[in-house]
């Protein structure tokens, strides 16, 4: 993993101990990591190895039966496992769309706008609010007969008021909507602060030149950003695909009829209210197979951003 | 086209915009607040306006005959001793990444890297048998230990990009003094690490703070039950008087939002640090 190896300054450490300089190798490092590795065993790798392990089994957790593969094609004969799957990929269609809608305020806020500060913490209040309490909100607010139906129709709207969490058509727009609603303010406190830490001379010398502000922004500031707006889109990508449950439980629960169920909600509602334990497992084995590889696209994506901030 | 006018319509449709977005982010957030201040009566005609005659009693009633306190105090709990138990496992860990020297050093700070991102989905199903085995379920012990491992990663990595800009001179100052690595980490490091181990512990307490998958399937004790438990289950109990859930549902949640208000810049800092230097 040399391409998220850190720069580290001349050790302090063996040094410390007062012995020979030289290629000295103290214990000390080693208790000092010993719980956090621990933790590291218990928390991940552990669960780890058994979710993959108990993919290729059948039975209850105390009763398991080796059964191969068959886990794996009885969940992609599941409709309900189908649809979770196809799901999850629909809310990644709203990665490109938050990108570009933070990136645009994001934006507008660097040109110094009276009150950009005031507008950043407002964005921002979403991102951080529980996800429970924005999901149990939203789920009276897009009732049929809730806040924001009696809002389009109070506003001569009312063509456009829908059953947003009723309709097996819409439920997962829905879900997709409260997504983009939370996450937005991330993607623009995350680009305001790479725009804002950008050489101020390359913006002067653009414009002494004539660039208009399309061209700046296009050709000189996105550009030099480049590093964090792959950060925010792979952060996103795995977030929709596998960090949604606690939406999609409050707001819809999975349906009507498992039309807005995601992969974790099927995890969860085979692992704990069917007790199907292999069946659980294997759609975990597959969520984790995608993240793994979104995760080490972040790991490349990460280091890039960084040396962008620290240049 | 005079300077100042032209200066308007570039920042009209600036203006504009923000505004919108910033209506879109409040407006949701307003209805609830609007919801929670009105009488069930009044709720049902009056879906989206003011409250023409505000009330407290839905919060009366969310704090006297619903165990909101009980919930928020379990969460409170929990939020506390999973946030000072990750500072403690991670901040050893970070020290030594970045002062010692050791077999796996990089290795380990990759696999800490790699792992802030791993959906719990697929941890609780395991850590549920073992709960299990260890008599922990329907104990909140159970959360502080799991949330405590799962914020490890994070922490790790975020006290590693801060402990690097120590100056090195200063650790060695101390070493000079004769002091050992324990000396050094709670007596030169930790002290000049207070403004990001505040940080830190302000964004592992939204993440506790806010857990709701782990903690549904843990704890089915209902006076056991963390605040965000408790609310996604009143949802569809209470599902004929929503101004009550919604106040719960605001009173969970007032704390992260008042605390955001008051200490905005700890959480950008700490939110965005992902990214790393």
């Amino acid at each position: 993993m040399s391409s998220t190896q850190v720069r580290v300054r001349p050790v302090a450490g063996p040094r410390v101990s007062g012995r020979t300089a030289g290629r000295h190798r103290a214990w000390w490092p080693y208790l000092f990591v010993l719980p956090a590795v621990a933790a590291l065993g218990f928390g991940f790798v552990l669960p780890l190895l058994t979710v993959l392990r108990n993919s290729l089994y059948a039975g209850s957790v105390y009763q398991l039966e080796w059964v191969g593969l068959h886990n794996f094609s009885a969940l992609f004969a599941d409709d309900t496992f189908r649809t979770a799957l196809a799901n999850n990929l629909r809310l990644l269609l709203t990665v490109p769309l938050m990108t570009v809608l933070a990136l645009l305020v994001a934006v507008v806020l660097n040109d110094g706008v009276r009150g950009w500060r005031v507008y950043r913490t407002v964005t921002f209040l979403p991102y951080i609010l529980p996800a429970v309490g924005i999901g149990v909100s939203f789920s009276v607010f897009l009732q049929l007969n809730g806040g924001l139906n009696a809002s389009l129709r109070a506003a001569g709207l009312g063509a456009l008021a829908r059953d947003w969490l009723g309709s097996p058509h819409w439920a997962i727009w829905s879900v997709a909507g409260v997504v983009v609603w939370q996450q937005l303010g991330f993607g623009v406190v995350l680009f305001l602060a790479a725009l804002l830490s950008l050489p101020g001379e390359v913006t002067e010398a653009a414009r002494v030149d004539g660039a208009r502000w399309w061209t700046l922004q296009t050709r000189i500031h996105l550009p030099q950003i480049r590093g964090t707006i792959e950060f925010f889109v792979v952060t996103e990508a795995i977030t929709v695909l596998s960090w949604v449950f606690a939406y999609v439980y409050v707001l819809t629960a999975g349906g009507p009829a498992h039309s807005s169920t995601v992969m974790e909600f099927y995890i969860w509602e085979n692992g704990f209210a069917h007790g199907n334990v292999g069946l659980a497992s294997a759609a975990a084995v597959v969520v984790l197979a995608l993240a793994a590889i979104l995760i080490a696209v972040y790991l490349r994506v990460r280091v890039r951003a960084a040396n962008e901030r620290a240049a | 086209m005079p300077a100042r006018a032209a200066a308007w319509t570039a920042a009209l449709p600036r203006q504009v915009l923000l505004a919108a977005i910033a209506v879109i982010c409040l407006e949701p957030v307003v209805f609830v607040l609007m919801t929670s201040l009105k009488s069930p009566d009044e709720y049902a005609v009056n879906r989206a306006g003011w409250p023409a005659r505000p009330t407290l009693a839905n919060y009366v009633e969310a704090l006297a005959d619903l165990p909101t306190l009980r919930w928020a105090l379990n969460s409170a709990v929990v939020t506390s001793g999973s946030v000072l138990m990750s500072l403690v496992l991670a901040a050893p860990a970070a020290y030594a990444i970045t002062f010692g020297e050791f077999h796996g050093r990089s290795l380990l700070l990759g696999a800490n890297v790699g792992l802030i991102m791993v959906p719990p989905v697929a941890l609780v199903l395991p850590v549920f048998v073992v709960m299990v085995n260890l008599g922990l379920i329907n104990n909140l012990l159970s959360l502080v230990i799991l949330y405590s491992c799962l914020l490890v990663p994070f922490s790790v990595f975020f006290l590693c990009n801060f402990f690097r800009t120590i100056p090195p001179e200063l650790a060695e100052a101390g070493a000079i003094d004769g002091a050992g690595p324990v000396q050094l980490l709670w007596r030169v490091v930790l002290p000049l690490s207070r403004p990001a181990m505040l940080t830190l512990a302000v964004v592992n307490a939204i993440w506790a703070w806010n857990e709701l998958l782990i903690a549904l399937v843990f704890i089915q004790n209902e006076s056991r039950r963390t605040l965000m438990a408790g609310l996604s289950l009143l949802q569809g109990r209470y599902s004929t008087n929503q101004p009550l859930v919604l106040a719960v549902a605001s009173l969970s949640m007032l704390p992260v939002a008042l605390f955001y208000l008051f200490s905005q810049r700890s959480f950008v800092r700490g939110l965005t640090a992902g990214i790393g230097r």
